[in-house]
């Protein structure tokens, strides 16, 4: 058993301590928010937040979150880096099929919560490993901008 | 995607003869997502089967086209929105049931979503939709006031008697407007008077898109539902030829293995069980005959299969007597690789198969292919098969298939209670249905003054749709194998376009965002370089001047390289390239790329430029985000998309060794586009189309090196 504290709240989950973070959230807790896309941090899909800092969950043991506080895409946005990346996502129409769109929104907001003005070279540094295929990319570069205006 | 025309007036019938069988949508109402309805009021006023309104006035549109990023979720409510007069706002939206009677694209005859067809295929009938229904709500309110209809307006989901101002809402009309007569003939607006078409509406799905909630395929989760992943033979038509059950069933969570001789698939309480079974397992497969194939083999037999000669597709004056006579003649093979499509969700599908029933939960381009595999496995009439679909995390074609449903349903018979199938990314690319290898060779002769006096293209390569859509190959030919390149624009005396049909039994392909056109448009616009490199010519000027009988190419051509400056002055490495597209999608592209290439061979794009004339635009923010990713989704296939063979099996396996573009590798990309009333055109494979050849043609202006074979970066690197 181990307690994961997700989103403000405790979970308690009979899960090896070696299941990856995404498979816990998915499949055990039923958040489903956080997307499976590689399983190898290759795409970003599964980018969640660990103690404010963006990880790969899907090569993230759930033993490695023991004592953090987890935080994923059904509640980012009620922090205040979050609240505008949503924002600054629907006034620019950066989505589309949105798949990956969680990883990117997570990996945008921590990038956001530390630097509230990024360059371009700051967006590719926190966002080139986050994969669209869709290629939103453009989009999203402006929205992080459009977001960071806001600060 | 090539046409295959249904009538107009047979669809019409269709549309408007459902009378009260109109009430499929409901039966949906129990799906989870915020953009299905939750459909809790009975439905007082359906005329067609896209529109349901209640008795406390909620509108509920329903969706037969599906959404996987291109819009439609938003453009065919803005269709039906528009003459139904209610806001975007005002609406909610409900997946469509599988259904071809009902909700048939009317170029492919069944209810499918591909080959940039949904504004096109349903722009008349659901504004035809929308205007029933708003003509019958008007009349009901008339009736109510006893006045002339024609003296009332509607708007906003309200109508009122201009003279009295009087106003009733749709709610309080629907039980009233179900039981008049629905009209045969309504008018529809003049696209003058649209004030939701044509505009930058917001997008109906995106909302729950950025805060989790949006539901696909791989999201669905049901009561007892056990989670699979699998493990197909590597080499198409191999066999399991041994595997270790004991040890994958003692890892703590699997529950089953199914063993379908085929394909193998490791059933737990989770996918990270499944997997780890799935890997304990140690499968051993007998590959069959296909075991010592290789990408090397492939090409032989397309390169044999291209000596002989194939079905004229196209033919205008004498091509060989041209060329005999011509003073200069070019000859070019060109080759485009297998692709994978390689969508973020991979390939899912949950399935509950019982005695007399069978629910399917999946994303899928083609819900009726979907609920008829289904019907088929298990042996259930359609009517006991029930799919909800879901949207989709990426189509571009994979998604018209229905391989991994087939095989979820073969799996789900053999599972006690609900299970969802999910491949891992490695399984998706490896088993993938792909882009086919197209192998073309080109010919042409200049005249002394270097203008093209005959133009000779062979295509070689699978008919896909013989396979999908039969009625669709005709006389020998693939329609969409030869899209773009038997409606080469471009004024030239003698043309001869051939198709050879030659498939390929080793790896199974498909559609793959505008097939025949995104490997035409390469060779194609790939050539007319090549020719005006060796006329001495501006590639702009040359294609300008072949344009006089095409207005509208010769405008996109124009727009676009005024756009992006072509002509002036570039750095040392830099280049400009230009390509042109016009095909069966209806649509006139032009696009300037501007690439740099380092000594060491490595490629940057550093602009693109896209001009664009679709006639009708229905939402231009929409338009303008297709091109973009458009553009950047032909940028991968161009610079490093390539699926190749060894010993029968795919070398590729996920995105560190098929490579796609990232945030750090995308140009500014800009799209202009031209705004007129002709009939609206696809836009959602055009992008990706006309940029390889852009690219090509770039890193030709940036090394003089003219790349015949994509992908791009190894050829520069070679």
């Amino acid at each position: 058993m181990i307690t994961l504290s997700i989103n403000g709240k405790d979970h308690t989950v009979d899960v090896p301590p070696d299941m990856p973070i995404l498979w816990a959230l998915r499949d055990v807790v039923g958040l489903t928010g956080t997307k499976f896309g590689c399983g190898m941090a290759l795409c970003g899909a599964c980018t969640v937040h660990l103690d404010g800092q963006p990880i790969r969950s899907c090569v993230t043991p759930v033993a490695a979150a023991a004592g953090k506080k987890i935080t994923t895409i059904e509640a980012i946005g009620e922090t205040p880096a979050g609240k505008k990346v949503q924002q600054a996502w629907l006034a620019l129409e950066v989505v589309q099929c949105g798949y990956c769109q969680s990883g990117q929104i997570m990996s945008a907001s921590a990038l956001l919560a530390k630097n509230a003005h990024p360059s371009d070279a700051d967006i590719d540094g926190a966002m080139s490993g986050n994969i669209c295929r869709c290629g939103t990319y453009p989009r999203i570069r402006a929205a992080i901008k459009h977001a960071g205006k806001g600060a | 995607m090539a046409s295959h025309t249904v009538s107009r007036r047979d669809f019409v019938v269709v549309l408007t003869a459902t009378g009260s069988g109109l009430l499929l949508g409901c039966r949906v109402g129990d799906r989870a997502g915020a953009t299905t309805a939750a459909a809790a009021t009975p439905p007082a006023f359906a005329p067609n089967a896209f529109i349901r309104i209640g008795s406390d006035g909620r509108v509920t549109l329903i969706m037969n086209q599906v959404e996987m990023g291109q819009g439609t979720y938003t453009s065919m409510p803005m269709l039906l929105a528009e003459e139904l007069e209610v806001g975007l706002d005002q609406v909610q939206l409900e997946h469509a049931p599988p259904n071809d009677k009902l909700y048939a694209n009317p170029f492919f005859g069944d209810q499918e979503t591909g080959g940039s067809s949904s504004v096109r295929g349903f722009y008349e009938p659901l504004r035809r939709a929308g205007a029933t229904a708003r003509t019958m709500l008007v009349a009901a309110a008339a009736q109510t006031w006893d006045v002339d209809p024609a003296s009332c307006r509607a708007k906003r989901g309200v109508v009122t008697h201009t003279p009295t101002g009087r106003t009733l809402p749709y709610g309080a009309l629907a039980e009233k407007a179900a039981k008049l007569p629905v009209p045969d003939k309504v008018p529809l607006k003049d696209p003058k008077d649209f004030t939701l078409i044509g505009t930058a509406a917001k997008r109906l799905d995106t909302p729950d898109k950025v805060n989790g909630k949006a539901q696909y395929g791989i999201d669905v989760r049901l009561p007892g539902m056990k989670i699979a992943t699998v493990a197909a033979s590597p080499v198409l038509g191999g066999k399991v030829a041994g595997l270790d059950e004991a040890k994958a069933m003692a890892i703590p969570g699997v529950r089953q293995i199914v063993n379908l001789g085929d394909v193998v698939a490791v059933v737990a309480d989770h996918m990270w069980a499944a997997k780890q079974g799935l890997a304990a397992l140690a499968i051993r497969w007998d590959d069959g005959p296909n075991g010592s194939v290789s990408t090397a083999d492939v090409l032989q037999g397309l390169d044999a299969a291209s000596q002989q000669p194939g079905v004229v597709a196209r033919t205008q004056g004498q091509v060989a007597d041209a060329l005999g006579g011509a003073a200069q003649k070019i000859d070019a093979v060109y080759q485009v690789p297998f692709l994978a499509h390689a969508t973020m969700e991979p390939m899912n599908c949950t399935v509950h198969v019982q005695k007399d029933r069978c629910e399917v939960w999946t994303g899928s381009q083609t819900l009726t292919r979907a609920q008829g595999t289904a019907a088929r496995v298990t042996g259930l009439p359609l009517e006991q098969v029930v799919v909800h679909n879901h949207l989709l995390g990426g189509g571009f074609g994979r998604r018209l298939e229905y391989d991994w449903v087939t095989q979820a349903v073969r799996i789900g018979q053999r599972v006690e209670g609900p299970v969802k199938v999910v491949w891992t990314r490695e399984e998706d690319i490896q088993h993938e249905f792909y882009r086919p290898y197209y192998y073309d060779r080109m010919a042409a002769g200049l005249d002394a003054r270097g203008t093209p006096v005959a133009w000779s293209h062979r295509v070689v390569g699978p008919a896909i749709l013989a396979r999908y859509l039969p009625p669709a190959f005709k006389n020998g030919i693939d329609s969409d194998g030869v899209d773009a390149a038997v409606q080469l624009l471009y004024d030239i005396p003698a043309i001869q376009v051939e198709f050879v049909r030659h498939e390929e039994p080793v790896l199974n392909t498909t559609f793959w965002r505008g097939v025949g056109p995104t490997h035409n448009a390469f060779v194609i616009e790939s050539f007319m370089d090549e020719l005006a490199a060796a006329a001495k010519a501006d590639p702009v000027e040359y294609r300008r001047a072949l344009l006089s009988k095409a207005p509208r190419a010769r405008a996109v051509l124009d727009l676009a390289a005024k756009a992006a400056g072509w002509g002036q002055p570039l750095p040392a490495g830099r280049g400009r390239g230009v390509a042109l597209l016009y095909s069966w999608w209806g649509s006139y592209l032009a696009e300037v790329a501007e690439v740099e290439v380092s000594k060491a061979g490595d490629l940057r794009v550093h602009r693109v430029v896209c001009a664009v004339d679709c006639g009708t635009v229905v939402n231009p923010d929409t338009v303008k985000a297709q091109i973009e990713g458009g553009v950047n989704f032909g940028i991968s296939g161009a610079l490093w998309g390539e699926i190749t063979l060894k010993d029968g099996r795919v070398e590729q396996s996920n995105f560190h060794n098929y490579r796609v573009l990232r945030m750090n590798e995308t140009p500014t990309i800009e799209v202009h586009l031209v705004r007129n009333l002709e009939a609206p055109g696809g836009l959602g494979e055009p992008g990706t189309s006309i940029t390889g050849p852009a690219l090509a043609n770039a890193v030709f202006a940036a090394t003089g090196k003219r790349i015949r074979k994509l992908p791009l970066v190894p050829a520069l690197k070679a």
